[in-house]
């Protein structure tokens, strides 16, 4: 059970979870208050879905060597697209129209901005960092462009239910995430996708010369994180009320790739460990709101996550690893000498 | 035909440069008192943190890795001066190289995880931005301003150079920029990071220390990003833990619109000031036409890196072509050729 790669951060986000109880003995209870669950573990998987969902995305990219950094900026122009269209003054809440028509346009504009970075990175080959870091500059330029620089308030009620709304007593932004992370595993382990992807990231040369149309898969892949990041903007600024150009989604792209590699996928390629995507993502959400909760300032979140990211790496280095165990096994045998000398 | 290569060579820098200055006339013909001796003074002036840490990060890129600290540890830097300063009420003297030792501390302990646990560059300075960033707030969430005599003469202090003026930190810059040129073009250090960007396995077999070379490239690009700290606390005469956000996306912007390959192997410290002084004068030119709202700097940028970076594949891909007819080339198209033709075959990822 050691060797398999979830069983850490399992580890891992069960003690954050104990740690919380420790100090908050009402931590694990659920309520139902005002005809929905309320409690901590329902507000952590809440407010985790936005991030949850680019973190699949960006999986699947990391998968095929590549990184996706204008997630955020994604985050952002989503939400500005949506404000766009039901921040306006003068929408009544009786029409579901721009709902849809915000929805449609934002997810529009995503799946264009994805579609952009694969063929940078497919067709023109330029390194996924830089082709990404490009909007990811120009992204939220254009994302105060769509607002006019403004925080936009949306006041429009229906799309409220994105990111605040409850279905069946659960908020519906699991929902979401959960429909996406279901297409994402059944895409990816039912279909041959998903080895696609693996055997790109391993090697894109010889999955070309195998006969992959590799160039194709890697395009598939920035467009479905931009997806993913166009959805998780919609729920975020669904949940906030507001678009903000600037500062909505920031830092995203960094929490996203720590959760993917906290999740036990590698930034070198190859395998990918979707559910490990999920558990790094809720260990990232789960140390925000234990921080907050035990009262430590949340200053401080971003040092922890600086230790988390360094463990995790450390972790994963095969250099730190053999130099780990040479250190374990040294001490090992010197103790056996040690029994077998007197 | 040794001219011509040179030209191969210098063909990046040279368009960032015909750039700047188109952008410069366009300037000087579109707007009224554009061309004069101080509005191109200031861009040196309101960027002097800017190439001082663009210097740093030209060579960690030219070795072929990433520095995403540089924001932050200007944040920690100014921070800590500020605090020693006016909560210690330490001297100057002190707090100078204390603040300086910040960067490079981070910087040496960064490139020694990426050198012995060969980790990837980019996810161990993210771990330092998060942890410069972290520390920062962990000195204080509020702003804290500096009356330090010291600190307010480096703030007010006016060098005349024509009919217009620079400031100490403009010198300290531009010192700053001789000295990278000259570890760049003059020592074994300098042509150690040509190298280990060009091909790192081979200038492993070939017996360079790669090891002492990286850790150093990220030391160096620590106390870079700390010296611009320091700048940019004399500039902006307080410490606030939101300083230089996300400002390690405009130094790595202005050092691959200078020319420098994100891949590593290629670039010049020179170029890096170019493209800073580039980033400068879109902001000018934002100003100077008054109605452009400041968002549009970023898209300009971004714009602008598109078009450096599409560039750069297309001069890769001349310059693999010349190398396939003519074998012979310089040392920089050997690398190329030697990064072309062997591919170090990465099975890692798979265990």
């Amino acid at each position: 059970m050691m060797k398999s790669k979830l069983f850490w951060p399992i580890i891992v986000l069960v003690s954050i979870l104990c740690i919380n109880l420790f100090f908050d003995p009402s931590f694990f209870s659920i309520e139902v208050r005002g005809g929905h669950f309320t409690g901590s573990l329902v507000d952590i998987a809440n407010r985790v879905t936005p991030l949850l969902l680019i973190s699949i995305g960006m999986t699947l990219v990391i998968a095929t060597k590549g990184i996706d950094l204008s997630v955020g900026s994604i985050v952002a122009m989503s939400g500005a697209m949506a404000a766009f269209v039901v921040g306006r003054p003068g929408i009544s809440d009786d029409s579901l129209a721009p709902l849809f028509l915000a929805i449609a346009l934002s997810i529009g504009l995503a799946l264009l901005v994805g579609l952009w970075n694969g063929a940078l990175v497919s067709r023109v080959g330029v390194q996924p960092i830089v082709a990404t870091l490009i909007l990811m500059i120009a992204g939220r330029g254009i994302a105060q462009l769509i607002t006019n620089g403004q925080i936009t308030t949306i006041y429009y009620e229906p799309y409220a239910f994105i990111g605040a709304g409850y279905l069946f007593m659960v908020p519906f932004s699991i929902y979401i995430a959960a429909a996406v992370f279901i297409l994402a595993v059944l895409l990816t382990r039912k279909t041959a996708i998903g080895l696609f992807i693996e055997s790109v990231g391993a090697n894109p040369e010889a999955s070309r010369l195998a006969g992959l149309n590799s160039k194709n898969i890697i395009l598939m892949v920035y467009v479905f994180s931009g997806l993913c990041a166009g959805i998780g903007g919609l729920i975020l600024s669904s949940n906030v009320a507001a678009a903000d150009g600037n500062n909505a989604g920031l830092y995203y792209e960094l929490d996203a790739i720590l959760a993917v590699v906290i999740g036990g996928t590698t930034l070198m390629g190859g395998r990918f460990f979707l559910m490990g995507t999920v558990i790094g993502a809720l260990i990232i959400q789960s140390l925000t709101t234990t921080i907050y909760s035990i009262g430590i300032p949340p200053e401080v979140n971003l040092v922890v996550k600086a230790v988390v990211v360094l463990i995790v790496c450390l972790l994963q280095s095969p250099e730190f690893r053999k130099k780990f165990t040479r250190v374990l096994t040294f001490k090992k045998m010197t103790k056996k000498e040690g029994v077998a000398q007197p | 035909m040794k001219s011509l290569k040179l030209k191969s060579q210098h063909v990046p820098v040279m368009v960032t440069l015909i750039l700047f200055l188109t952008m410069f006339a366009f300037g000087a013909l579109r707007y009224d008192n554009f061309f004069s001796t101080q509005v191109f003074l200031n861009l040196f002036v309101n960027n002097a943190f800017l190439i001082i840490a663009a210097v740093g990060m030209t060579f960690v890129i030219i070795s072929g890795g990433i520095d995403l600290s540089v924001g932050s540890v200007i944040a920690l830097t100014s921070m800590v001066a500020a605090s020693l300063l006016q909560d210690g009420q330490f001297s100057a003297l002190t707090v100078i190289p204390i603040s300086l030792l910040v960067g490079t501390t981070l910087g040496f302990i960064m490139g020694c995880v990426i050198h012995f646990f060969n980790l990837q560059p980019f996810i161990v300075t993210l771990a330092g931005l998060f942890l410069a960033r972290g520390l920062a707030y962990l000195v204080s969430i509020e702003t804290i301003s500096i009356n330090n005599p010291f600190f307010s003469y480096m703030a007010s202090a006016r060098i005349p150079i024509l009919d217009g003026f620079i400031s100490i930190s403009v010198i300290i810059s531009l010192i700053v920029v001789a000295l990278g040129i000259f570890i760049a073009k003059s020592t074994k250090f300098g042509r150690n990071i040509y190298a280990i960007g060009g091909n790192e396995q081979s200038a492993v077999l070939m017996g360079l220390p790669v090891g002492r070379t990286k850790i150093l490239i990220y030391t160096l690009s620590g106390f870079c990003a700390s010296l611009a700290g320091l700048v940019f606390t004399f500039y902006m005469l307080s410490g606030y833990a939101l300083h230089a956000n996300g400002l390690e996306l405009d130094v790595i912007a202005a050092v691959v619109i200078g020319g420098t390959l994100l891949t590593g192997g290629m670039g010049y410290v020179a170029g890096s000031v170019f493209g800073v002084l580039i980033l400068g004068i879109i902001q000018t030119i934002i100003v100077f036409e008054g109605t452009l709202s400041s968002w549009w700097t970023k898209i300009a940028v971004g714009v602008l890196l598109l078009a450096f970076i599409v560039f750069q594949r297309v001069f890769i891909t001349l310059s693999e072509n010349k190398n396939t007819i003519k074998p012979s080339g310089t040392n920089e198209q050997e690398a190329l050729k030697l990064k072309s033709g062997v591919k170090p075959g990465t099975t890692a990822g798979r265990g």
